[in-house]
Parts: C-alpha cells; sequence; structure tokens
C-alpha cells in the first residue's frame, strides 16, 4: 500500500506571529518556520504503517511519498517527513499563498500520477486555520474522507477510524483509497534521529510546479486587512475568594 | 441574494448555533433559508421554522442523512447551490467536516471561522489561533462560510417559516457509521454552556483534576473545560478542550484554575463576559484578561470558593 502525506512549512508552532504595523500581512522574516504539527503526526502515522507500531503491522504502508507545495525552503519541512522515515518527497515550487483549493487541486494532480491507496494530512495548517484542504481534496477525488482522526485501524481494503467530534468521539469505516486528516491525540511523533536525518539527505525528492498539474494558484480570496486581535483590558486583583464572590455577586454572573 | 444556513441539530431539535449563524447570514442581507438534513428530523425542522428571521426550511430526511456525514451532505447540498448566493455552516465538527466538500464541488475557496460579517463579500475571520485578524473580500459567485457561533447574537424565536420537503440523498456512501461513544454528562455542553469552569496543566492529574474541578462545576451548573496542556498531559478528554485547536467558548462566567493562559487557549474563551482567573503565579498570562484574579494555590483558593459561594447562596 502506497500512502501520501502532504506536508506544510508554516511559522514555528512556539513562535508568537507579528502583524505589520500598516495592516499588510504578518511579518515572517527572520522567524522560524518548521513543519506543520498536524502534518508531522500525519507522517508519523503513515511512517508507522511501513515501519509497525501504532497499532499497525510492519509492512502494510509499502511506500510514504511526502509531499510540499510552497517556496524552495519547503524541502527542508519535507526533508523533515523523510527523516521521520518517509522515503521519498514531491516539491510543487510555488512562491507566494496557495489557498487549501489550489493545494488540493495540485495534490489531485499528484494522485492521479502515484495512485496512492491513502492519503493522510493534518487536520488543518497553523498559520491561516482552514482546515479544508483534506475535505476538498476528497470532495475533487470522489472519496471518503475520515477528519480529526485519533486512532486508523487498517483492515482488508478498508479503514476504521476514530474521529474526535464535539461531545465524544465517532468512530467510521472508509474503503480505501481514502483521506484521512490528524488530529492531536492520533499519535505523538519521534524526535528523528541524527543517523535518519543524514540519511534523509540522500532520498530523493522530486521538483514540480502547479503548471505541471494544470493549477492556477492565484488566489480566490482578497486579504484587504490584517489586524492584532482587540485587545481585552484586565481587570482587578482580588484578595480573597470572599471578595471574588462579592464581585461576581455584583457583575450579576452568579 | 439568497443564504443558506445549514443547521447543527440532532433530529429531535435544533442547536442554539444555528440561531447564532442565521444571525450571520442576516448581516450579509437577503433571504435565509435553514437547511435542516437528517433522519426522522421532523422536530428539528419544525423548531428551525420558528426561528426569527427565516424565509423558510428545507428539510431534507433520511437513513443516508442519519449521522450527517460529510459525503451524503455534499451530495445534498451542492445541488441545491443552484437556488443560493451563500451557504453558512456552523463551525462544528460536523460543518468543519463537510463545508470544504462543498466548496471543492462548487470550485470556491471557502472563508472558515467567520468571526465577523461586513456585509454581502465582506468577513472577518482570525488566523494563526487568533493572534491576528484579517478581513476578507470574497467576490466569487458563490460563497462557502464556517461561522464562529459565539461571535454572533442568537436569532430569537417567534418566526413561522414554510417547512419544504427536499430529496435525501440516495447512496451508497464509502464512508459508513461504525459507532460513537458520547461523554455523558448532567452538565451543561461545553460549547454552549452559560458558565465554564476550566482546568489546566497545575492541577497534575486526572484524578485532581476531577476533584478539584467537579464539585466546582457541580455547584456552579458549569460545563468543565480544560486548557490544551491539560488535555495533551492527559489530564482531561480531548473534547473538553478550549482553545483554537478546540471548542471555542464564550460564556457569561469562566474560570480558569491552574491555567497560565497560552495564546491558543485566549483564543478560545476570551470573549468571556467575566473572566476569572485563580493561578498561584502572578505573572500568568491569563490576569492580563481575566476581569477578577485571584493569586493563590487553587488547592486552598477552590474550596474557599467553594465555601464562600455556600455563604452567598449558590
Amino acid at each position: 500500500m502506497k500512502v501520501l502525506v502532504p506536508v506544510k512549512r508554516v511559522l514555528d508552532y512556539n513562535l508568537k506571529v507579528r502583524v505589520k504595523p500598516d495592516g499588510s500581512g504578518v511579518d515572517l522574516s527572520n522567524l522560524k518556520m518548521s513543519i506543520n504539527p498536524f502534518c508531522e503526526i500525519a507522517v508519523e502515522e503513515a511512517v508507522r504503517m511501513k515501519e509497525g507500531g501504532g497499532g499497525h503491522a510492519a509492512g502494510a504502508a509499502t511506500e510514504v511519498i511526502a509531499v510540499s507545495i510552497g517556496p524552495d525552503q519547503a524541502q527542508e519541512t519535507i526533508r523533515n517527513a523523510l527523516a521521520i522515515g518517509a522515503d521519498r518527497g514531491i516539491l510543487v515550487k510555488a512562491d507566494g499563498e496557495v489557498e487549501p483549493l489550489a493545494v488540493a487541486k495540485i495534490l489531485k494532480g499528484v494522485i492521479d500520477a502515484e495512485k496512492p491507496d491513502l492519503v493522510i494530512l493534518g487536520k488543518q495548517a497553523i498559520d491561516d486555520d482552514s482546515n479544508q484542504t483534506g475535505q476538498m481534496l476528497a470532495a475533487l477525488l470522489g472519496w471518503p474522507q475520515a477528519t480529526f482522526a485519533s486512532k486508523v485501524v487498517l483492515h482488508g481494503g478498508k479503514a476504521t477510524v476514530t474521529r474526535e467530534v464535539d461531545g465524544g468521539l465517532q468512530t467510521i469505516d472508509v474503503e480505501l483509497p481514502a483521506i484521512i486528516t490528524s488530529d492531536l491525540r492520533l499519535n505523538e511523533p519521534r524526535y528523528a534521529s541524527l543517523p535518519n536525518i543524514m540519511k534523509a539527505k540522500k532520498k530523493p525528492i522530486d521538483v514540480k510546479a502547479p503548471a505541471d498539474f494544470g493549477v492556477d494558484t492565484t488566489p480566490r480570496l482578497k486579504v484587504v486587512k490584517t489586524a492584532e486581535p482587540g485587545k481585552r483590558a484586565g481587570g482587578v486583583k482580588v484578595k480573597s475568594a470572599g471578595e471574588l464572590v462579592g464581585k461576581l455577586k455584583e457583575a450579576g454572573v452568579i | 441574494m439568497a443564504v443558506l444556513v445549514v443547521a447543527e441539530h440532532d433530529n429531535a431539535s435544533v442547536k442554539d448555533a444555528t440561531n447564532k449563524v442565521v444571525s450571520a447570514a442576516k448581516a450579509m442581507g437577503g433571504d435565509v433559508d435553514v437547511l435542516v438534513a437528517g433522519s426522522n428530523a421532523g422536530a428539528a425542522a419544525a423548531a428551525a421554522a420558528k426561528i426569527e428571521g427565516v424565509r423558510k426550511v428545507l428539510h431534507a430526511d433520511g437513513a443516508t442523512l442519519a449521522k450527517q456525514m460529510a459525503e451524503p451532505l455534499e451530495a445534498l447540498i451542492a445541488p441545491l447551490m443552484a437556488n443560493y448566493d451563500a451557504v453558512l455552516f456552523p463551525a462544528s465538527t460536523t460543518g468543519k467536516n463537510a463545508a470544504p466538500r462543498v466548496a471543492a464541488k462548487l470550485d470556491v475557496m471557502q472563508v472558515s471561522g467567520v468571526i465577523g460579517v461586513e456585509g454581502a463579500d465582506t468577513f472577518v475571520r482570525p488566523i494563526y489561533a487568533g493572534n491576528a485578524i484579517i478581513t476578507v473580500k470574497d467576490e466569487q459567485p458563490k460563497k462557502v462560510l464556517t461561522v464562529q457561533p459565539t461571535a454572533f447574537k442568537a436569532a430569537g424565536e417567534g418566526g413561522g417559516a414554510a417547512v419544504e420537503t427536499v430529496a435525501a440523498p440516495g447512496g451508497p456512501f464509502k464512508a459508513a457509521f461504525v459507532s460513537e461513544e458520547m461523554a455523558k454528562s448532567d452538565r451543561p455542553e461545553l460549547a454552549s454552556a452559560k458558565r465554564v469552569v476550566s482546568g489546566g496543566r497545575a492541577l497534575g492529574s486526572s484524578e485532581e483534576f476531577n476533584r478539584v474541578l467537579e464539585p466546582l462545576a457541580d455547584k456552579l451548573g458549569a460545563a468543565v473545560g480544560a486548557s490544551r496542556a491539560a488535555v495533551d498531559a492527559g489530564y482531561a478528554p480531548n473534547d473538553y478542550q478550549v482553545g483554537q485547536t478546540g471548542k471555542v467558548v464564550a460564556p457569561e462566567l469562566y474560570v480558569a484554575v491552574g491555567i497560565s493562559g497560552a495564546i491558543q487557549h485566549l483564543a478560545g474563551m476570551k470573549d468571556s463576559k467575566v473572566i476569572v482567573a485563580i493561578n498561584k503565579d502572578e505573572e500568568a498570562p491569563i490576569f492580563q484578561i481575566a476581569d477578577y484574579g485571584l493569586v493563590a494555590d487553587y488547592k486552598a483558593a477552590v474550596p474557599e470558593l467553594m465555601d464562600e459561594l455556600t455563604k452567598a447562596g449558590v
């Protein structure tokens, strides 16, 4: 079984984004970029399907391909996936913002060429927080989807997926080929070892362009303004639980 | 202009999130219809018809819609869009699951997690876990939005819209429901609770989390929430998580116990009317947004708070 894992290069999750003073966007210059955490979880799950572990038999996946759509530097993100254990990479070189719809269309092109049995993506990227790409890709391919996955069990041409939904957990069966998107608790990604990081440098990465798949990446949405979130004015410190209850009574919330 | 709102419902009743998304739809101008897609959902359709300002309710009923899975919702909604300029889903797990499928089918980019409507084609939404807010112009012929319900006031009751039946998609679909395990609780649902008591990593274990927070939540009639740090540490289940990667809540009273106030948590609760923070670290960022801060160890402060609430007749 061939597994494809799209990965996105985003601002490192430990860093706080700065809004440009003129409101024209966010300032990412000189900031550390990393693999989107949800994508990293997706890679880990795919690699466990190959190596065994996390409830998967070794060899369930025979090949894991990491794909990224982004600038030259997105190669680093692919190398990151290769260091976790993916076998090879595909970089679809695109500068500037590429919206989820265009990403899904490019991925469809990659999938038409590679014919994987399973595609695992992060449920959302922590930069634009769109939470769209996996679902859009599923619709474009006419495939079933299992989003927000916290557990995946493969068996006989199907995946049984436990999903994190409002109010609890839902389990569904999807016929392969299918789209799965990872939630936080699907697994805990490993730290890539130094030998594996070195090995990853030798794994092949193909470079393509959106035009190779006939996709126009011109954004459909126009961002007219980027602003800092409204600041909530801090309140007062109270000295005791008694004073607190008094204040809450005054405020009419108890 | 005609806007379709996809109702959040459990077949028996319509959730408050629906009324809130109707308000967002009204702010776009034009006619607002509500779609109730379910199985034996007549009661929910009747409830949706009572929402003020709704022109008509579309009711699709069938076995394929029983669990409101993404594939049948796409098959149902994409063709309906011939009659609408926009479709609005609540940013619930059901809405987030289905909306992008509809958008892709219509070949449009979706606007996710809308918190403000500035006219028929201009929307406000958070990015970077709420650390930046963008205003987006969407001039596509069809618009697909997910709407953060807590950002809008609920439309009132008292309407009397007609209910029109639309055919449910036949299937079969390549995804099938197997089972679900819903957290059983007598407490109100986190996303719509009027009061929320939330715990953080300072609580140290799941036993301590429950021991400290449950009595306080019971006393206040509150839902229980948690920070992502507490969820990641295994002290609380994931559906307790309040924050950008969890639930966004805006109750009248939010009590944060042992929560430092990471940006991603604040993004999920900063629209609460009154925020109380109990934390022994005076420098915790949560105090910068709390209306009432109590610098104290929760171990002493929560029992004292319980006593004071009892004295105050709560």
